[in-house]
């Protein structure tokens, strides 16, 4: 399996950069107008690096037009040739194609054969210098390098961290309808190189550790469903606990330290919360209702959870010990698969009303409840999750639901159902290229 | 990435199935004249089945029950199904059963995979309460992963909300 792990990055930042930029995306505004950015194909010092300098700024450009916030200005319309990342741009020639920001940048491979990559993000209308970074790595990563290089400018305009260097975790489909082979599957955050992690027996829901290259998730593999960890650097698998009955719906707490999930005894399910390194299992919930689908807060004080204990499908929230469990949904129809934003100021959930699905968000009081506009009211929202860096979802679609389209007419409009990537502040809706999917979650 | 044929996987494990049922040799079978020749499982007559055999169970006793959207109680109408089936595991008292319990496929995965343990279980119980032995049934879920149909229809749903009774150890062949 090919490691994930980056090997060696040297980065270096160089240049002048104003303390005080006047370019600036405030992501907590709605209705952001996407910030035209100019990105040209990188130049390359030896014809030989002339295909990495374009693909590195292809990736760029797409990184940065998917997120929203950007509008990648299309190549063809530029008017000047960059001559390398060290010569200052003529910034008339790129504020007559309303660009606002630019980047140059030079791919060059060292004569250790890594691949060294230069760039600086200038302010169009200032005429100056925002940032300028190296990295370095070995050839075969020159995504990651590209998603890097993205991460930095999207955090020096929004002031957010990017989340362009992620993977996504979920479950790939293939088969007919009533006989599916699924299979967990890892891609990059932008739809490429997936890889399949298993074959040939069921599993579901997985989910990544966010603090190592681990993930847990729901497996029939020996028979009854499972918990498992799947260690992705070693490619061990390892059933978590001795059950004899069912465990499924892991998640891991924000310190990655403890694995919160469902044990069903009886036909009863509850929620318990193991610790990884004591392995010792702590019951939270006692009712005789279904309690499942729980979700850490980012401090990592409090659960999410779902429970049919009112009589239908409702969000509440309890301690991480499990005290003080209380209701925060109250809106009509059944309120389930909840979960909590990095940031911790939403929590996210599935709305089951009048025979439709729909994403719903609201405050962890359970106040201000709304769903952000989804378009076709035909899509199954079945699991979320909360991407670590932003508050955008994972909205995985069913397998016979359409994807949803949103009002914006440049965002691309799929009709295979995969995975969505839901903003639910804004509305906006991002869809990844890929095959059937379902049940994944973003790995920081 | 090797892409597995789970048709060839399926065939292979189809042509191991006849090719038992072929071998077995049994009195019964010997003495019923034969009144058609073909294999096609479909036509199998009711006499050619093992007695106390999974098939047995499946087409003589009833296997499946169903349940109501978002419910998991027994309906008064699979009574004498669960009844039928408590009788044939007091008659074959070697056999093990599991109990699988389905969804069909609205409501989100993980509950669907908590509701069909509530009706894998409930069917358990009521045979527990008729005399079976609970150390005989085991349960288990598959939510709505199984699916016998796929369309969007009331008719599929109900379809779906099931409870299958399969034989796990201990019958004949």
């Amino acid at each position: 399996m090919k490691k994930l792990v980056l090997g060696l990055i040297v980065v270096a930042a160089f240049g002048v950069s104003s303390a005080l930029a006047a370019l600036r995306v405030d992501v907590t505004q709605g209705n952001i107008q996407p910030l035209p950015i100019a990105i040209p194909d990188f130049n390359a010092a030896n014809p030989a690096d002339t295909s990495a300098g374009a693909n590195i700024a292809s990736v760029v450009r797409a990184d940065l037009q998917r997120s929203g916030l950007f509008r990648s200005l299309d190549p063809k319309s530029f008017v000047e040739q960059l001559k390398g990342v060290n010569a200052t741009p003529t910034f008339a020639n790129w504020r007559v194609i309303n660009a606002q920001a630019l980047v140059s940048g030079q791919a060059t491979t060292q004569p250790d054969g890594r691949l060294r990559v230069d760039f600086r993000l200038w302010d169009v209308f200032e005429g100056s210098q925002m940032l300028g970074q190296q990295f370095t790595a070995t050839p075969d990563n020159w995504r990651r390098i590209a998603h890097l290089i993205s991460d930095a400018i999207y955090q020096r305009i929004t002031g957010e961290k990017g989340y362009f260097d992620t993977r996504i975790v979920f479950i790939s489909e293939s088969g007919p309808a009533t006989k599916r082979n699924k299979r967990l599957t890892v891609m990059d955050e932008d739809g490429a190189n997936p890889k399949f992690l298993s074959n040939g027996y069921l599993v579901l829901t997985p989910r990544f550790n966010p603090t190592a290259q681990m993930i847990a998730y729901m497996s029939y593999i020996s028979g009854k469903p499972r918990v498992y960890l799947f260690d992705m650097e070693s490619g061990r698998q390892e059933m978590l606990g001795q059950f004899t009955n069912m465990t499924f719906s892991p998640r891991f707490s924000p310190d990655g330290n403890r694995v919160v999930m469902t044990l069903e005894q009886g036909g009863n399910s509850d929620i318990y919360v193991m610790d990884l390194r004591s392995r010792s299992m702590t019951r939270l919930t006692s009712d005789p209702s279904i309690d499942t689908s729980p979700s850490f807060s980012p401090d990592g004080s409090q659960i999410v959870f779902e429970s049919d204990r009112g009589g239908s499908q409702q969000v509440y929230v309890m301690g991480a010990d499990g005290s003080n469990p209380h209701r925060i949904s109250f809106g009509p129809g059944k309120n389930g698969t909840p979960v909590w934003s990095p940031r911790g100021d939403l929590i996210a959930f599935t709305k089951q009303s009048a025979g439709t699905f729909r994403i719903g968000v609201m405050k962890p009081d359970g106040s201000g409840e709304h769903m952000p506009h989804l378009g076709a009211q035909r899509t199954r929202p079945d699991v979320l999750t909360h991407a670590a860096r932003r508050t955008r979802l994972a909205n995985l679609v069913d397998r016979y639901h359409r994807t949803q389209r949103t009002a914006r007419p440049d965002t691309r409009r799929r009709v295979r159902p995969g995975v969505v990537s839901l903003d639910p502040v804004e509305g906006r809706t991002l869809e990844f290229p890929g095959n059937f999917a379902k049940n994944g979650s973003f790995r920081p | 990435m090797t892409k597995f044929s789970l048709a060839t996987r399926l065939a292979a494990v189809s042509v191991v199935v006849l090719l038992g049922a072929c071998t077995t040799k049994k009195a019964a079978q010997d003495t019923t004249p034969p009144t058609n020749t073909t294999t096609d499982s479909s036509t199998v007559q009711s006499s050619n089945i093992v007695p106390g055999s999974a098939e047995d169970l499946r087409v003589n006793v009833g296997d499946t029950v169903h349940f109501d959207y978002d419910r998991y109680e027994i309906l008064d109408a699979d009574k004498a199904i669960l009844q039928r089936q408590a009788a044939w595991l007091a008659k074959y008292p070697s056999v093990r059963v599991t109990i699988e319990g389905h969804c069909d496929e609205r409501g989100t995965r993980e509950y669907n995979l908590a509701l069909g343990a509530r009706r894998a279980n409930a069917v358990k119980e009521y045979l527990v309460s008729l005399g079976t032995s609970s150390a005989r049934v085991d349960t288990i879920s598959y939510g709505k992963e199984r699916p016998m149909c796929t369309d969007s229809s009331e008719d599929c749903y109900a379809q779906n909300r099931r409870g299958v009774t399969t034989v796990a150890s201990g019958a004949n062949s």
